[in-house]
Parts: C-alpha cells; structure tokens; sequence
C-alpha cells in the first residue's frame, strides 16, 4: 500500500481527517526546508505539500509567487527538491511527501527521469497545477509505474461529466480547491464546499483535500466536518515569509499545531 | 479551385487544440471550465453568417480594411534584387494588425454575455487595441501591464486610460509582458463568470491560438486576391516579425498549403543570439510548457523561463505560438533572427526611402527583407507585412540615437 493510502487508512481508523500544510521547498532558504518538514509533522502534519519553485507561477497569489522568487535566488530546481525530499527520508520514512508545481520544470527534466528520480527521492505524489487530466496521460503512467500517485485539482466550476474523467487519472486523494480565484485569496464560502462535496463524491471515491482561502482553526475545523483533508499553502507561507530566520520553526509549528488542535477537538 | 481545395487539406488544431506534439489545454481546472465554454461559443460564431457579416462590416468600417499593398520602389531599387511590397497593416485604425483580432473577440465577448473584458499587453498596442474596442462596445476594460513597461510606454499607456480603460501595473516577476499575462490569467480565474479574456497574440491555451488566427487570418486572405492583381501572381515569399506571432501566422495561414511561397518568420535577435540576451524563440529556445500551451520557450536548464531583451516590446516575450512550433518542425515556414541594431538600421531606410515609419516589430520583418532580396533576381517579389506604425517607437528610436526628446 502506498504511503498515502496508509496515511488516510490509518486516519480513518482513529477517525480523524488529514492535514496537508504546503511550503515551497527553498523558502526561505534551501537548508530550511528539510528542517521545516520535520517541524511540521511535529505538530501533527499527515501529508507534506512542498511546492516546486516556478518562475511563472500563473495559479497562485502574491504569497505563494514570493516564497517561488525567494527559493529561485537561491537557484532552486526540480532537482534540488527532490534532494531535499531524499535528506527529509533519512529521518522520515512515513509521512507522505507530494510534490506540487507547474509543468515546465518536469517537461524539461523529461516524464521518464523524472518519475525514476521522484521514486527514488521518496515522493509519493504528484500534482502538477497545469497538467489537467487530458493532457496528463503520459505522466500518470510514468508515475504509475514508479507507485507514485497523480493527485489532480477539482475546481467549484468543474462540471459533473468532468469529474469522471478526473477519477480515471486520480489516485492518492484529489485536491477540491474551494475558491474561484488564486491560491491565498480569502473569502472561503463554507456553505458552498459543504453542498458540493457530496456531489464530487458520488463520482470520486478517492478521499477529498480541501484547500484555497483555509485560514485558521475555525476554517480548518469547518472544512475537516466534510472534507477528509485539509489543506493549509498561503497563511502557513505568509508565516514563514514574516518570522525573522532563527524562530521560523518555532512560529510554524505554533500555528499548525493550533489547527491540529481545531481540527482535533471533540 | 485546386488551391481551394488543398486549403481545406490544412486541418490543424484538431479538437484539443494541438498542433502535431505542440499547443493544447494547459491550465489549472479553475480555467477549464471558461475555456470550454469559449470553445464552444467560438465554434458557434464561427459558423454564423450573421456573426461573420458583423466581423466583416466592421473590418471594413471601422477598421479599414481591406489594407492596401504598397510596392516598395524606392527601397528595392536601393537595396538590389528582389521587389519588396508592404501590406499595409500599418494603415489600421490603431496603427497595428491587433484591432484584427480585438475586434473578433469583442464581438465574441458582447456575444457570450460579458460586459467586462481583460487585457494583458507588452508595448501597449494590444492594451489599445483592447481598449478602443471596449469603448466602441461600451464594455468595462483592465489591462494589465507590467511596471517596467508602463515606465517605457508612457504614451500609450495614456491612451488607453483616454479611451477608459483601467491600467494595472504588474509588479511581480520580470515586471514585463509575461507577467502581465500572468496577472491576467489570475483575473480571469477570480471573475471567470463576469469576464472575458482578450489574448492578443497566437499563445495561450485553446481555443485562443486558432480564434486570435483566424481573426488575423484577413490578412492572408486579402494578399492571396491583392498579389494576383498588382503583379500577377503570388509573392516568392511572405515575410513577418514572430514575438507571440499573431501578425505572421495572419499573413501566412492562406498560403501555409501553397508550397511555391516561402514562409519566413522573423525572430528578435536582440544583442545578438551568442550574447543570450534576445527573443528569439524558434531560432535558440526548447519545447516546453507556458501559458496554456506547449512551445518552443526561452528557459534554461531548470525549465525556469529566462528573461528576453528585444529593442522592440512587442517581440520581447519567452513563447511563440504553437502553430509556429509546429510550422517550424514541420518544415513549412522559416524562422531566422535579426538584432536590434539591424533593425534600427530597416527603421530608418523605410523611412527615408518611402517616407513609411515602421513599428520596431514590423522592422525587424524589414530588415529580413533587405538582407534576402540581393541574393534574389530583380523579378522576385517578397511581400513584407508591415504590421504596425512606428510612431509610438520615436522616444525608443531617439534614445538608440542618443538623441532625447
């Protein structure tokens, strides 16, 4: 069984729900990173998101486009992330580590590469933000191939036929993002993720992430009442963008662990 | 008849929008949804003969079409060799071949309900064109441009708050035109419901490369009834400055089926290709994945995108549309580059040899042009599309003179 599924079964049993924190793998700087995951399945992460650095970020906000540029100052590749996956592996052989980015890094490093590289680094999953199913067939295989799960987005737009067709690709657990709009929007509308999941899951039977506008406990608690995962990017980058560097640890794992706690709490 | 035919052979995108391993849908799925519906709108105009009627009629009238072609003397007696024409897109309202295509897609947009549309733009001629479209339609209009060239275009970036558009400097990245396509995109997903999209070159995900095509396509069309007329028959050649490639791929697509004419596409070289500070896409860069479409970008190793230089704004973006990947592979066209310097040096001839001041864009196409027609007979004729005006590059020219104004 893959890390993921493992991840999700074993929650399940203890019924809590997932939480997924995601940081740019080099911000703030490329020794950070490792130490930073460590941290944060201190304070109770499930899953690690750890984004690729891009300089054309197209799909996220402000936050999220300045921990790319920070990362890319200090010249962070596809290949260095995957370097510091293996370092995080030396300590950690279970949480599950997902990679997610855009695609012109991979295309440049090549599917078959990549998905020997990924294997081998320890990545358990793959979400590429600009790969939509029909375009991602190639990849799914060689990932596939190599037990790496192809982790797909969901958008409130995404119409029910469509969901299908990304239920074919998906494994691991799809990604509903909750907003219309970029990553570190605010504005999470509860009452419309709360109608629309039941809907995703009569086509996806995969678990379902939520993410996109999640902010604190009270988010997170709202969104782990129906979603199995809880995704927190912007406000846990926006942590790590205004801590001075020698608390940076100490001050993400304040704020994950407050909304472990949220999410935990009877 | 027999030419008619072998037009309808060329077939391509197909239905996902790729052209052979180039183009396609390469958004976040927040897009997909908008593209579809674009898609599906887009196919529906295309076969409206009241649609077309409206496109044409305001090609006519409001833009002023048909634009003339321009034999010129003057210049090929100079040079030597080949006879040089101009199509004249330079004579459009707004100066440039980019009405062409805001147009159609305004008429697309009023069509599809949208009452507010958005704009990215590099040296301000697609944010005009945009903006004069939304005033002529009573839509609200935000371009989005980056600061760096916001600093450089002052004067257009006048105009398009004359004509009530919103300007919204770009302050991330490069702070240049592929960041404004960025801050674009972002906008497009936030408000997908209320707003649509004008891209202004042949890039971004399909349905944009065909739709921004065909609008352009006018060119072609016209050229393929002018030649014939003023000389007898079809140039020897087309030739056209690619940045994003919208004016090239209008001036070609007619003729992409008409083996005797040579296609040439001209890159910008910049500081020259070796120095690594240029444009030029086809000639120097990779396949890789940008902006809603696979293409030949400008990246390095890492696939990070790289910065491009080009004394010209309109050419100076990392992409090219994806119908010109594929033209290039296929053989079918030719992509050459030409630097600053020469360029500059094209600008100058035009305007003292025919009193025609070209956009720098359209200069790099003319300076192609005098360096191929030596090398050809005194009966060769090569039609060069003169894409654009070049008044708004006078404070670019004077300061290459170290002239300021």
């Amino acid at each position: 069984m893959s890390r993921i599924a493992a991840t999700f079964e074993k929650l399940k049993s203890a019924d809590k729900k997932a939480l997924i924190p995601f940081i740019t793998a080099g911000d703030p700087d490329p020794t950070m990173t490792t130490p930073i995951m460590g941290a944060l399945v201190q304070v109770g992460a499930d899953i690690i998101e750890l984004g690729v650095p891009f300089s054309d970020p197209m799909a996220d906000g402000p936050t999220i486009q300045r921990a790319s540029e920070r990362a890319l100052v200090h010249g962070v590749g596809l290949g260095d992330v995957l370097e510091m996956v293996s370092a995080f592996r030396q300590s950690d052989n279970e949480t599950p580590v997902v990679l997610m980015g855009y695609a012109n890094p991979i295309e440049a490093m090549g599917y078959e590469n990549f998905s020997n590289q990924a294997q081998a680094a320890g990545v358990d999953g793959v979400l590429v933000v600009d790969y939509p199913p029909e375009e991602s067939g190639d990849l799914t295989r060689q990932l596939n191939a190599q037990g790496i799960d192809s982790i797909f987005l969901l958008a409130p737009t995404t119409q029910q036929a469509r969901m299908d067709t990304v239920a074919r690709f998906a494994s691991g657990y799809v990604y509903y993002v909750a907003l219309k709009g970029v990553t570190g929007a605010s504005h999470l509308d509860m009452q419309e993720v709360a109608k629309k999941l039941p809907e995703v899951r009569t086509h996806v039977k995969l678990p379902i992430g939520v993410g996109f506008g999640i902010r604190d406990g009270d988010t997170a608690r709202a969104v782990a009442d129906v979603a199995d995962a809880v995704v927190i990017g912007s406000r846990l980058v926006e942590e790590i963008e205004n801590a001075q560097p020698e608390s940076v640890i100490a001050d993400v794992g304040v704020l994950i662990r407050g909304i472990r706690q949220a999410m935990d709490a009877a | 008849m027999q030419m008619y035919e072998a037009l309808k052979a060329y077939k391509l995108p197909d239905e996902q929008g790729h052209f052979g391993s180039y183009g396609g849908v390469f958004v976040a799925e927040t897009l997909v949804y908008a593209l579809e519906e674009l898609r599906e709108s887009y196919e529906n105009v295309r076969k409206d003969a009241d649609f077309i009627a409206e496109f044409e009629y305001e090609l006519k009238h409001y833009v002023g079409r048909p634009s003339p072609v321009y034999h010129a003397k003057r210049l090929s007696e100079q040079v030597g060799g080949a006879q040089i024409w101009l199509k004249r897109e330079d004579l459009n309202h707004t100066g440039a071949h980019k009405i062409n295509n805001t147009v159609g897609q305004a008429l697309l947009a009023r069509k599809m309900g949208k009452k507010r549309v958005i704009a990215e733009t590099g040296a301000g001629q697609h944010g005009v064109a945009s903006a004069t479209v939304a005033a002529r339609y009573d839509m609200e209009c935000v371009v989005y441009m980056g600061s760096e060239d916001i600093k450089r275009q002052a004067s257009n970036v006048y105009r398009m708050k004359l004509l009530g558009a919103s300007v919204v400097p770009v302050e991330s990245g490069s702070k240049t035109l592929k960041d404004a396509l960025n801050e674009a995109m972002r906008d497009w997903v936030t408000n997908v419901e209320s707003t649509f999209y004008i891209i202004g070159t042949v890039a971004g995900p399909h349905p944009y490369p065909m739709m921004v095509r065909d609008f352009n396509s006018v060119v072609g069309r016209e050229l393929r009834i002018q030649m014939p007329d003023e000389v007898g028959r079809q140039p020897d050649a087309i030739i056209a400055c690619v940045g994003g490639g919208s004016n090239a791929i209008g001036a070609f697509y007619s003729y992409i089926e008409d083996k005797n004419v040579r296609l040439i596409g001209v890159e910008a070289a910049g500081f020259g290709i070796e120095s690594g500070k240029h444009a030029a896409t086809l000639c120097a860069g990779n396949p890789g994945v940008l902006h809603g479409n696979r293409t030949y970008l400008m990246q390095n190793d890492d696939g990070q995108i790289t910065e491009t230089h080009s004394i010209s704004a309109g050419l100076d973006y990392p992409g090219v549309g994806p119908e010109h990947a594929w033209l290039k592979d296929s053989g079918r066209a030719e992509y050459v580059a030409v630097d600053d310097h020469e360029a500059l040096e094209a600008f100058h001839a035009l305007t003292r040899t025919e009193g025609i001041m070209p956009a720098l864009e359209s200069s790099h196409a003319v300076a192609y042009a005098m360096k191929l027609a030596p090398q050809m007979s005194k009966d060769a004729v090569l039609l060069v599309n003169l894409s654009g005006r070049g008044d708004k590059d006078m404070h670019t020219v004077a300061q290459a003179s170290g002239i300021t104004l």
